[in-house]
């Protein structure tokens, strides 16, 4: 019953941070439009919080390169399972139009396992929310304590 | 004997049930002031059930340990309260569990936990003599600290010890971590020193963290209610006035630093104490 009552919990208070990898800031504008009157993120529980300690749910925008590929990783694991990611975008997804320039990794999945992709160039609020709807259910069914991917089998597998 | 367990225990339930109906109802018009529709009324049960449930990083086990005595002393304080004892007792209790919550912060090397941690020693520093000397008024008209005396007293206490409790809506808007003292942690996500005091906190120790001040929150707005004890409606009614002016101020208002707070603080909340408290003895 208790392991029931927190995953319904997840879905009602997902609290995400935000990490922008090297965005244009055409995906972040986008994505705090979410949180203004018009859409009101907060009327679902969602908390845009700037602390991985307290997040639930990690929304990357932006390609991932060499400098800031460690810090997304270190992001990412220092939030406490269970945990979602979410890459929005093109570039976040595949590393977009900038996907062939030597500075760069490609797109989030490369690093860290993504659970759920938003594309668009730039992503419209509906579809972020959207994206972060499907990733609640995911987030719900992860056992607590413990991710269904471990950091790094994923990302070392598409590297090579 | 049996009623005493019997109020303590309803306490121990009710307490944190209705801090966190408080925090709900704080955080829909807090959103309305803004036009935004705002999170259900039971958002923070949501929270913190799931915030128990994520998995636990502790920095060590003294973080462990101040979220847990902050917790207890936050509980003891709300059940001292509702056993009615010493106002005294209360308030030093509930001043133990803010110090261990301190201290939890002070055990990671993060530095925006340590600055956290630094401002919210401050903070007390402002609002500790504030509450001594409310107490202090209290027991001057009164003739005791016992809130079975205060309860019993048969003309309303904010009649004649207004400014004293102003002074205690200044602790109040401190206590709350309302703007403009919302300086070591605040109820929004983002601050400019990430989280402040809670930053490393995670998982179910913030959860403890969370429901302890919920129990603060009714701890506080209890000690509103004995300024009018002559009916049990105009004790919900000023409470219920005190926290929405508390709300109205929080979303007027900018957060501002600390040498502002210590001085403001300090003058303003000691002379409106020290005016009342004069005028309390000089009758």
């Amino acid at each position: 019953m208790w392991e029931r009552m927190t995953q319904g919990s997840r879905i009602k208070s997902p609290w995400l941070l935000h990490y922008d990898c090297g965005s244009c800031n055409g995906c972040d504008i986008e994505v705090l439009a979410c949180l203004t009157p018009i859409y009101d993120l907060e009327r679902f529980g969602v908390v845009n919080v700037g602390n991985p300690l307290h997040a639930d749910i990690l929304l990357v925008t932006g390609t991932v390169n060499h400098r800031n590929k460690r810090v997304l990783r270190n992001l990412y694991e220092q939030m406490p399972r269970p945990k979602v990611v979410i890459a929005v975008g093109s570039c976040a997804l595949t590393g977009g139009v900038f996907r062939e320039a030597y500075n760069v990794v490609g797109g989030v999945a490369k690093v860290i396992p993504v659970d759920v992709y938003v594309p668009g160039c730039p992503v419209k609020p509906e579809a972020v929310i959207d994206g972060v709807i499907l990733g609640l259910e995911r987030f719900r069914r992860k056992k607590s304590g413990k991710n269904l991917l471990e950091p790094g089998d994923w990302g070392e597998e598409r590297r090579g | 004997m049996n009623e005493g367990l019997l109020v303590a225990g309803f306490a121990l339930v009710g307490a944190p049930l209705l801090g966190g109906l408080i925090t709900g109802a704080d955080r829909i018009i807090t959103a309305r002031l803004q036009a935004r529709i705002g999170p259900p009324l039971i958002q923070p049960f949501y929270d913190v059930a799931k915030l128990l449930g994520k998995e636990q990083i502790a920095v060590n086990v003294w973080q462990v340990f101040g979220a847990c005595a902050y917790l207890m002393a936050s509980a003891i304080a709300v059940v001292l309260l509702a056993l009615r004892t010493d106002l005294l007792v209360i308030l030093f209790t509930q001043a133990v569990g803010s110090v261990f919550l301190v201290v939890g912060a002070l055990a990671s090397a993060s530095p925006y936990s340590q600055v956290g941690a630094h401002r919210e020693l401050l903070q007390v520093l402002c609002y500790e003599p504030l509450l001594i000397l409310v107490a202090v008024g209290v027991y001057l008209h009164v003739g005791s600290f016992k809130v079975s005396d205060i309860l019993a007293w048969q003309t309303p206490l904010l009649s004649k010890l207004p400014f004293l409790f102003l002074a205690l809506g200044c602790v109040l808007t401190i206590k709350l971590r309302k703007s403009p003292f919302d300086l070591s942690t605040s109820h929004h996500g983002h601050q400019e020193i990430v989280k402040g005091l809670l930053t490393d906190y995670s998982g179910p120790i913030l959860a403890f963290a969370e429901i302890g001040h919920w129990l603060e929150t009714v701890l506080l707005l209890g000690l509103c209610a004995l300024f009018w004890t002559t009916h049990w409606l105009g004790m919900i009614l000023l409470a219920g006035a005190t926290f929405a002016l508390q709300i109205l101020i929080d979303n007027v208002s900018s957060r501002m630093n600390w040498r502002w707070m210590l001085g403001y603080v300090w003058a303003v909340g000691l002379s409106l104490s020290v005016v009342n408290l004069v005028w309390v003895q000089a009758r």
